[in-house]
């Protein structure tokens, strides 16, 4: 509940500041908040993930783009009214949807009853990992993680494509100049 | 006289010791938490920071970037490598019981090379990435 409070709190200082940098920083102590959460929720590995990635890496990338641009947020040009009106709508739906969700945390809930036990119980003798995130994550669900994998090499080809050939544009009309 | 010697002094001496969690996060993900991404992110961290610290060119003696790209699509590579492997072996797609003479030991090994592929992928995009970046507004 801390935690959630502090959460909101930074979301909070994210939409009022208009300095990037400090928004920067404060995503990342989001990040390390959620991580938190994770931790209390006993999801490890998610919480591992959150940390490096959420909190180490994007912050890290994020300052590194932000060294290349402007620090100050420009003046978004138009009333803020309509997409006000659209996140709180948005926001509505979402509470109006947890109503209907299952108490969290009981044993016979769907997420509980559908294909988590059969992993549970068979992973040990089937995979001889005792790990279970690792052997839904590597085995049963291989597809997946591979196509995670492609999503990252997707990111990491895009980037290259577009940041390698730099300095490119520069040389080229005046090596036409002396062409002519 | 350089005024970070505290930081480039301790990074010399964490630098290893990120590395062997970068392994040991990678190795022992079947135990505790833990696995390719993660590791692939931390071993990439650690590049970065020594790239805050020493310098981008230092970095990339380090870590040279033609490597790097190389490692992007070898991780992809050997993840379907496995999974085209097992087939061969008259298995299904990323069925990795038959590697091994017995299904246990097959699925121990997918797993563990699997892992890799991820590691090498995710190490070589964020620190590509990081790369590119950063050296762009110089």
């Amino acid at each position: 509940m801390v935690l959630l409070t502090l959460m909101a709190i930074i979301t909070i200082g994210i939409v009022r500041l208009r300095n990037l940098f400090a928004v920067v920083i404060l995503g990342g102590i989001y990040s390390f908040l959620m991580a938190s959460v994770m931790i209390v929720l006993d999801a490890v590995d998610v919480a591992m993930t959150e940390a490096s990635v959420g909190a180490g890496i994007s912050t890290v990338l994020m300052l590194g783009t932000l060294y290349l641009t402007k620090t100050e947020e420009s003046d978004p040009g138009h009333s803020p009214l309509l997409p006000l009106f659209v996140a709180v709508v948005m926001a509505g739906v979402l509470v109006y949807a947890t109503i209907d969700l299952p108490p969290f945390g009981l044993a016979d809930n769907p997420v509980h009853t559908h294909v988590a036990p059969r992993y549970l119980d068979y992973s040990i003798e089937e995979t001889n990992v005792p790990n279970v995130v690792t052997s839904v994550l590597a085995s049963y669900r291989g597809y997946d993680t591979l196509g995670e994998t492609a999503v990252i090499f997707t990111a990491g080809i895009a980037v290259l494509l577009l940041l390698k050939g730099r300095r490119k544009m520069k040389p080229g009309p005046k090596r036409k100049r002396i062409r002519r | 006289m350089r005024l970070d010697v505290i930081f480039r002094a301790t990074m010399k001496i964490m630098m290893p010791f990120i590395l062997v969690f970068a392994l040991y996060v990678q190795f022992h993900g079947d135990f505790g938490p833990g696995g390719g991404f993660q590791a692939g992110v931390i071993a990439a961290a650690m590049v970065i920071l020594y790239a805050i610290i020493f310098g981008l060119d230092a970095a990339k003696r380090l870590a040279p970037p033609r490597l790097l790209e190389l490692m992007i699509p070898l991780g992809v590579l050997i993840y379907t490598g496995v999974g085209v492997i097992c087939m061969m072996l008259g298995g299904n797609f990323l069925d990795y019981s038959v590697l091994a003479h017995d299904s246990m030991h097959g699925q121990e090994y997918g797993i563990l090379l699997v892992e890799a592929g991820v590691l090498i992928t995710v190490a070589g995009t964020m620190t590509t990435i990081f790369f590119l970046i950063a050296g762009r507004g110089r």
